[in-house]
């Protein structure tokens, strides 16, 4: 095992590389600069000379190839530069919303788990009940609604009509704060959970081994227990995995509509205000996080599954 | 007619805010909570390096510049000064600052702290946004290009003195009400930890900053105005969803929401919520502007045509939800060389017609218009413009880019015609400098506008020392403008806050709404945060 993971390890640098390399010339060739940024609300002129002494200052005046050099330098030791914006260490700026951001993702992770899970198990049971379309028509509508919408939804009615709670902000982040965002960036891979644990559910039931146990004399809650959940959550736990990536990237519309101080909306405000080595940090950090969560689902897997074997 | 209400309304609202602040005793204690508005978290805690409005709303609770804005008076008055002596050629201004003001370390200020504020503005290695204004001072552009250390315009006389020369005559308060030239403490703004724990000179001083969420500031007891501030603390919260900003007002949990055209329309339905909105003429002036280096738009009639040719008022009325004034010209209704007898172009699209066809153009023409999405003066604003300009022959392809985008192809006069919010004041002379042809592109002459007699009223303007002469040199060069038609002059920007019934002390800043001096404000005893 120990090998494998090593090797994973290993892959995930030229992943990043390549990630690297690919957002460094996305922002070379887009129009607009971090300057040009700071006169787009149109409230003051920034004059042509204190833009030009700040490309300057920013290194943005040298050419395409030097610039890359010297990232790919920067970030050979682990140094992911300096923010246009803030002037402080990226590093330093990514640190502060990290926590957040992983707190966000964890809890609308869990949310879909503790429900989503549930749901799919107990419609696929008894596939074609009322009760299996009433899920089945759930999770479809969950994967369909816009996240602006339903956290604007969650708020109207949680916060405004029944004052449970505080419509916005992160407060002292803790779970009274957390739970509308949560929700509303959980619905989506809720209802995908559902959907997969229903089916994984599903294909196991109808697997030799179930008749076997069946015909053994194994009563229904051992063999969903034994037999059913271990087979069913090799494939639930490799779709949470996946999931994870969705919600990093969709936890932008949610922080920005909540207020809340996460990766997602650090990453908004510095594409729009061409903090380009934010953006770089902020979807380094985010691929890294993805990588590293599906080795852990990888490991996790073949702990549930002794089948699975890494060499 | 209009324009007659709009400014009767503006000042009878300005009105009733100063009658609001001087019949009620403010009460202290108690906590305002502020929001700011517009979109992304604030830049930096070092606010030289920050232009933008978002960042000026937490920077007015902790730093305070030179001078502040005096919404009431509508002009700069002087703040770290109690006297500003001007020298008989105006070129010289002396000032005898505040013995009484204290950063948040308990250190008084001296001129010392202004001069080292000033200079660190000027490094030429950094482009800090304030250089454009303290470039205003004597030997200021010599420090930022590394031939001097010291501004050679700025004299300490003592410690409570400074005098400061100009490179030209003009009031310096329009230069230094911005927080972008805010006074720091020399020698502590020089330790690794100031910009983690700012100090200024403030109302109130630096608590908590949570990136992305908000910032917390307490009352500073030893602030320089006897007995303000009044409210113990402030919490800005970073709310750039303005549906999300609209809940939370509801919900109670803000005390101001800054309104767009929805809301805006929502809000004055409301029996209560419409009792709270105050509303002001911004400066900020939206227009079209037009590329003289595109072929149809360096003839005047062609761009007069275009001013004729759409309806403007409809499209305010409908779109713009009555959120906007009409505009006249470029100079904005606060400003004191507007001029209310100037009618802005009427919609008459036959007049329009017969303009191409004398300018060459019966069949009309197509044109790239270069525009955000911006609900006010973007996308929708043009697509409800194309039918217009259709009915005349004119066709337009809309350049749909971001501002950050907008705001580089239009300095670099790379479009053939954009929209956009300007700041077209407050300085009347500085606006109109915009329309001086020694002003460049990359400036904000954006539509290269060159004629002799508005370049020779504005010069005169700025020469002369009789006040009322160049208020009305200024007025006389932007109904030139307007004439000259550079640009289709669509609105000038009426600003509406929502604020609580507990709330007090607003200030109708026609400079940016948003943008508040917190040591007036207080909250009474109704609100939820008044403990």
């Amino acid at each position: 095992m120990l090998p494998y993971i090593a090797r994973r390890l290993l892959q995930m640098v030229p992943i990043l590389l390549a990630v690297a390399a690919l957002i460094f010339l996305l922002f070379s060739v887009i129009p607009g600069t971090f300057a040009s940024s700071m006169g787009d609300d149109g409230r003051t002129v920034v004059d042509a000379q204190v833009m030009e002494r700040m490309n300057q200052e920013l290194g943005l005046n040298d050419p395409l190839p030097i610039r890359f050099g010297k990232y790919v330098a920067q970030l050979a030791t682990f140094d992911l530069g300096t923010s246009f914006r803030s002037r402080q260490p990226v590093s330093q700026v990514i640190a502060d919303r990290l926590w957040p951001s992983f707190q966000l993702a964890m809890a609308a992770m869990l949310f879909a788990m503790v429900i989503g899970v549930p749901l799919g198990f107990a419609a696929a049971i008894k596939p074609g009940s009322l009760f299996d379309s009433v899920a089945i028509m759930l999770a479809v509508s969950g994967l369909s609604l816009p996240k602006f919408w339903l956290g604007l939804l969650l708020m109207y009615l949680f916060a405004l009509k029944l004052g449970w709670f505080p419509s916005f902000g992160y407060g002292d982040g803790s779970l009274r704060y957390l739970v509308l965002p949560a929700v509303a960036l959980g619905v989506s891979p809720l209802a995908l959970l559902a959907r997969t644990s229903r089916a994984a559910v599903l294909e196991v039931l109808h697997a030799d081994f179930i008749r076997t146990a069946r015909a053994k004399g194994a009563g229904n809650i051992r063999v969903m227990r034994w037999h059913v959940a271990r087979n069913a959550f090799v494939i639930i736990l490799t779709t949470l995995g996946l999931q994870f990536g969705s919600i990093l990237g969709q936890a932008v519309v949610v922080e920005k509509l909540f207020s809340w101080p996460g990766l997602g909306s650090l990453l908004v405000d510095s594409v729009t205000l061409r903090d380009i080595p934010v953006v770089q940090g902020c979807i380094l950090t985010i691929v890294l996080l993805f990588l590293v969560i599906n080795i852990i689902v990888d490991v996790l897997c073949a702990a549930i599954d002794p089948r699975i074997k890494y060499s | 007619m209009l324009k007659t209400l709009a400014l009767t309304t503006a000042l009878a609202l300005t009105t009733a805010l100063t009658a609001q602040a001087q019949t009620q005793t403010p009460r202290s204690g108690g906590t305002i909570r502020f929001t700011a508005p517009y979109g992304s978290a604030f830049a930096s805690l070092d606010i030289h390096t920050a232009n933008r409005a978002q960042d000026e709303i937490w920077a007015k609770a902790i730093h305070r510049s030179l001078y502040n804005w005096d919404s009431f008076a509508n002009k700069p008055v002087p703040e770290l000064a109690k006297e500003v002596i001007a020298s008989k050629d105006g070129m010289t201004y002396t000032f005898k600052l505040r013995d009484d003001a204290y950063f948040h370390n308990g250190r008084k200020m001296t001129a010392d702290d202004i001069i080292w504020s000033f200079t660190r503005i000027m490094d030429g290695s950094k482009g800090y946004p304030g250089a454009r204004y303290v470039r205003l001072i004597k030997g200021a552009v010599e420090v930022e290009k590394g031939q001097a250390k010291e501004i050679s315009g700025l004299k300490k006389i003592d410690d409570f003195t400074l005098e400061m020369t100009l490179t030209e005559k003009t009031d310096p308060g329009f230069s230094f009400y911005l927080s972008t030239t805010a006074i720091y403490p020399a020698k502590e703004a020089q330790q690794p930890d100031y910009f983690s724990k700012p100090i200024g000179l403030g109302p109130y001083k630096f608590t908590e900053h949570v990136p992305g969420s908000r910032m917390v500031v307490d009352k500073w007891e030893k602030f320089y105005k006897p007995g303000k501030p009044y409210a113990d603390k402030v919490v800005i919260s970073l709310m750039g969803e303005a549906s999300a900003r609209d809940v939370a007002f509801r919900n109670k949990e803000i005390d101001v929401s800054i309104l767009g055209p929805t809301q805006y329309v929502a809000y004055q339905a409301d029996p209560n919520l419409s009792k709270g909105l105050l509303e002001v003429a911004e400066v900020y002036t939206r227009v079209m502007g037009m590329n003289p280096t595109f072929k149809p738009f360096a003839d005047k009639r062609v761009r007069q045509a275009i001013n004729y040719a759409i309806d403007a008022d409809l499209i305010i009325k409908r779109l713009v939800r009555d959120k906007a004034y009409r505009a006249s010209g470029w100079l904005p209704l606060s400003s004191p060389s507007f001029d209310k007898d100037k009618k802005p172009y009427p919609y008459d699209p036959e007049k329009a017609k017969k303009l191409l066809v004398e300018a060459g153009y019966p069949d009309g023409f197509e044109f790239e218009w270069t525009a955000t999405s911006n609900e006010s003066w973007g996308i929708p604003i043009v697509e409800a413009i194309i039918p217009m300009l259709a009915k005349v022959g004119v066709k337009v392809k809309i350049k749909p880019v971001e501002g950050t985008v907008l705001s580089e192809v239009v300095r670099k006069g790379e479009y053939q015609a954009y929209i956009w919010s300007n700041t077209s004041g407050p300085d009347p002379l500085a606006s109109m400098k915009c329309f001086h042809s020694a002003t460049p592109q990359s400036a904000c002459n954006y539509t290269l506008y060159k004629n002799p007699e508005v370049d020779k009223l504005i010069d005169e303007a700025g020469a002369t020392d009789d006040a009322a002469k160049r208020v009305e040199l200024l007025k006389q060069a932007n109904n030139i403008v307007q004439d000259d038609a550079p640009m289709w002059f669509f609105n000038y920007n009426k600003a509406v806050m929502a604020y609580q019934p507990w709330l007090k002390g607003l200030q109708p800043n026609a400079t940016e709404l948003a943008i508040q001096y917190y040591e007036d404000i207080w909250v009474d005893a109704s609100s939820p945060a008044a403990k």
